[in-house]
């Protein structure tokens, strides 16, 4: 029986165009609650060594199917994913489901393209990937050269949400929430409702400085309102997972409030946008990896969306 | 692409901004058809722009290089977002009747519509200092050339680290972006002392679309769609004005000068590609 499963899978992983299956190793994963399961990325940026294995990303499991939620930054993240799925269970993935727009979390999708799944994201997640397909094939091929990069193609949603969607994987039902413009503006949330384990995406950085590439008004909201829901597991986009979802918010609450206290400031004192970005520093603050990679970003963003309130 | 190399530049400077338009425009409607490994494959378009620049815009005449004796050109190494680039460029000159910057030219070389800005001065802006942001496309100079009231050049330039400015997506909230196109504020930094030039920010709102980004909604490429020309009047004469092109970020943001009198209203005139012209006012009293 195991011996035809293998074959059964092999002759996907052929059609897919992938190397053999034996010869790739499934992504060690974490079980965080029953079903579920998670693989903490490096707290780095995407380079050759890491493959683009820089976020969270995992599944959770039903009793008819899988659904997989986010898939890494290159195909080979992605199939190392799916090696890690198919280690565990024989039940089909059945939803590939993306938390927003950003690389790291969606260049590994094409490697599910054998198992046929809905492919699910927000309703701005069609849009904001064919805008940004030249820059994001671009940027992936300088960080893992040219034929690493080859394989990785973006995959569309091929069902989006707009409010609220619930995905029945089989006596299991997933919640599918999409907020306004906050992290990005395809940010979507996915609760397990059977273990109440709440994946944020990238709406929650945990000990990595948060990327701002929407809105900071509009994520401090997403904050708040994220703050009324009560999980029993709390999944970030980026960093350990934990079991409290306040204490989880607090660092990157903190640091976007004063983001947006000192911007505002910088604003109202009339100083330039260049004079903005070296007086916002942030000094004696919490240190956050790869600080010096996003801080002076944030502050650019933040500083054109501020400017015109 | 082929539109966008064979693009001859041997025109007037006042119809190169309409011209390397085009180009750009042309190329953003041949990517379309093109397998987008193809389009970016060919596009580094301008990697000697300022050779081909340079007869176009000043022909024969002399360049001094030392342009920095005149020129403090602050640009940030590299850039935090290559769609909104900070550009400082603050003259070591004051404006006076008998001396004067008469003319400043903004220029990214390897951008696909390189010439950024042309500014026009007079004496009554008091500093022909401008501070604005522009998109860069990929790793290039930025450079300033001035033109004095005797008819003498001079240039300067930094080099730029940044890529992707002018393809990327309009803006982080389109949906955002594309409301009240038009709209303007004008703000005096500060007292108004007579003599003392006042320091002026003229925000835009407008997406000054490129012609090269996706347009989220249509899945095509938007014409380019941007302020083209800037008109600054002070107690009803003109003390500045420019041509501007897609270069200049989303929601285009200058700082300039303007030498303060006894009474008299600042106005911005604005005309966008579409031909739509807007007005903003401010009343500038020195004390």
């Amino acid at each position: 029986m195991r011996a035809a499963s293998c074959v059964f899978w092999a002759s996907f992983a052929l059609l897919a165009g992938v190397p053999a299956a034996a010869a790739i190793a499934p992504l060690p994963m974490e079980r965080i609650a029953p079903g579920v399961f998670v693989h903490e990325g490096e707290q780095a940026e995407t380079s050759a060594a890491n493959r683009g294995d820089i976020a969270n990303i995992g599944f959770v499991v039903g009793k008819r199917c899988v659904a997989v939620i986010d898939t890494g930054g290159s195909a080979a993240i992605g199939a190392a994913l799916r090696e890690a799925v198919r280690s565990r269970t024989g039940l089909p993935v059945c939803y590939v489901i993306n938390t927003h727009m950003h690389p790291d979390h969606v260049f590994g999708n094409a490697a599910f393209l054998p198992d046929a799944p809905t492919f699910v994201g927000h309703a701005n997640l069609p849009m904001a990937l064919a805008a940004r397909r030249d820059s994001y094939h671009r940027s992936l091929a300088d960080s893992l050269g040219e034929q690493a990069a080859e394989r990785s193609r973006l995959v569309p949603p091929t069902k989006t949400v707009a409010s609220t969607l619930l995905l029945d994987l089989g006596g299991r039902t997933l919640e599918l929430r999409a907020w306004p413009t906050a992290h990005t503006d395809t940010d979507v949330t996915v609760l397990d409702r059977a273990t109440g384990t709440l994946w944020l995406g990238d709406l929650l950085f945990v000990d990595r400085i948060p990327a701002l590439d929407g809105s900071l008004k509009g994520w401090l909201t997403a904050v708040a309102a994220l703050r009324q829901m009560d999980p029993q597991h709390v999944i970030p986009g980026h960093g350990p997972p934990s079991d409290n979802l306040a204490r989880a918010l607090d660092p990157e609450a903190h640091y976007l409030e004063r983001l947006l206290t000192d911007v505002r400031r910088a604003i109202r004192n009339g100083e330039t946008l260049s004079q903005a970005v070296d007086s916002v520093r942030f000094d004696g603050h919490r240190p956050w990896l790869l600080f010096d990679d996003y801080h002076r970003r944030n502050v650019t963003a933040a500083y054109t969306e501020l400017e015109w309130e | 692409m082929k539109h966008r190399t064979e693009c001859r530049l041997s025109l007037r400077a006042a119809g190169l901004l309409a011209r390397l338009l085009v180009c750009a425009a042309a190329a953003g409607g041949i990517a379309l058809t093109l397998p987008a490994g193809i389009a970016h494959a060919e596009a580094p378009a301008g990697k000697d722009n300022w050779a081909k620049l340079r007869p176009a815009l000043f022909q024969d005449r002399e360049i001094d290089p030392h342009g920095d004796q005149l020129i403090d050109l602050v640009t940030p190494k590299r850039a935090e977002d290559a769609a909104v680039v900070p550009i400082a460029i603050h003259m070591k000159i004051p404006q006076t009747p008998d001396r004067y910057i008469k003319k400043l030219y903004l220029m990214i070389d390897k951008n696909p519509a390189p010439l950024a800005a042309v500014f026009e001065m007079t004496p009554e802006v008091g500093r022909a200092d401008i501070e604005t942001r522009v998109r860069i496309e990929e790793y290039s100079p930025v450079r300033v050339v001035i033109e004095t009231n005797d008819g003498k050049l001079y240039m300067t330039s930094n080099f730029v680290k940044a890529s992707g400015g002018c393809s990327a997506p309009a803006g982080k909230d389109p949906a955002a972006a594309a409301q009240g196109a038009g709209r303007m504020r004008l703000l005096l930094d500060g007292d108004a002392h007579t003599g003392q030039p006042a320091l002026v920010q003229l925000m835009i709102k407008h997406p000054n679309n490129t012609g090269m980004a996706m347009d989220q909604v249509t899945r095509l490429y938007a014409p380019p769609y941007y302020v083209k020309h800037i008109d600054v009047l002070y107690g009803g004469k003109t003390v500045m004005s420019a041509d501007t092109d897609i270069s200049i970020s989303e929601n285009p943001n200058f700082r300039f000068y303007v030498l303060p009198h006894d009474g008299g209203e600042l106005t911005v005139k604005i005309v966008d590609s579409k031909d739509m012209q807007y007005k903003k006012s401010l009343r500038i009293v020195a004390k």
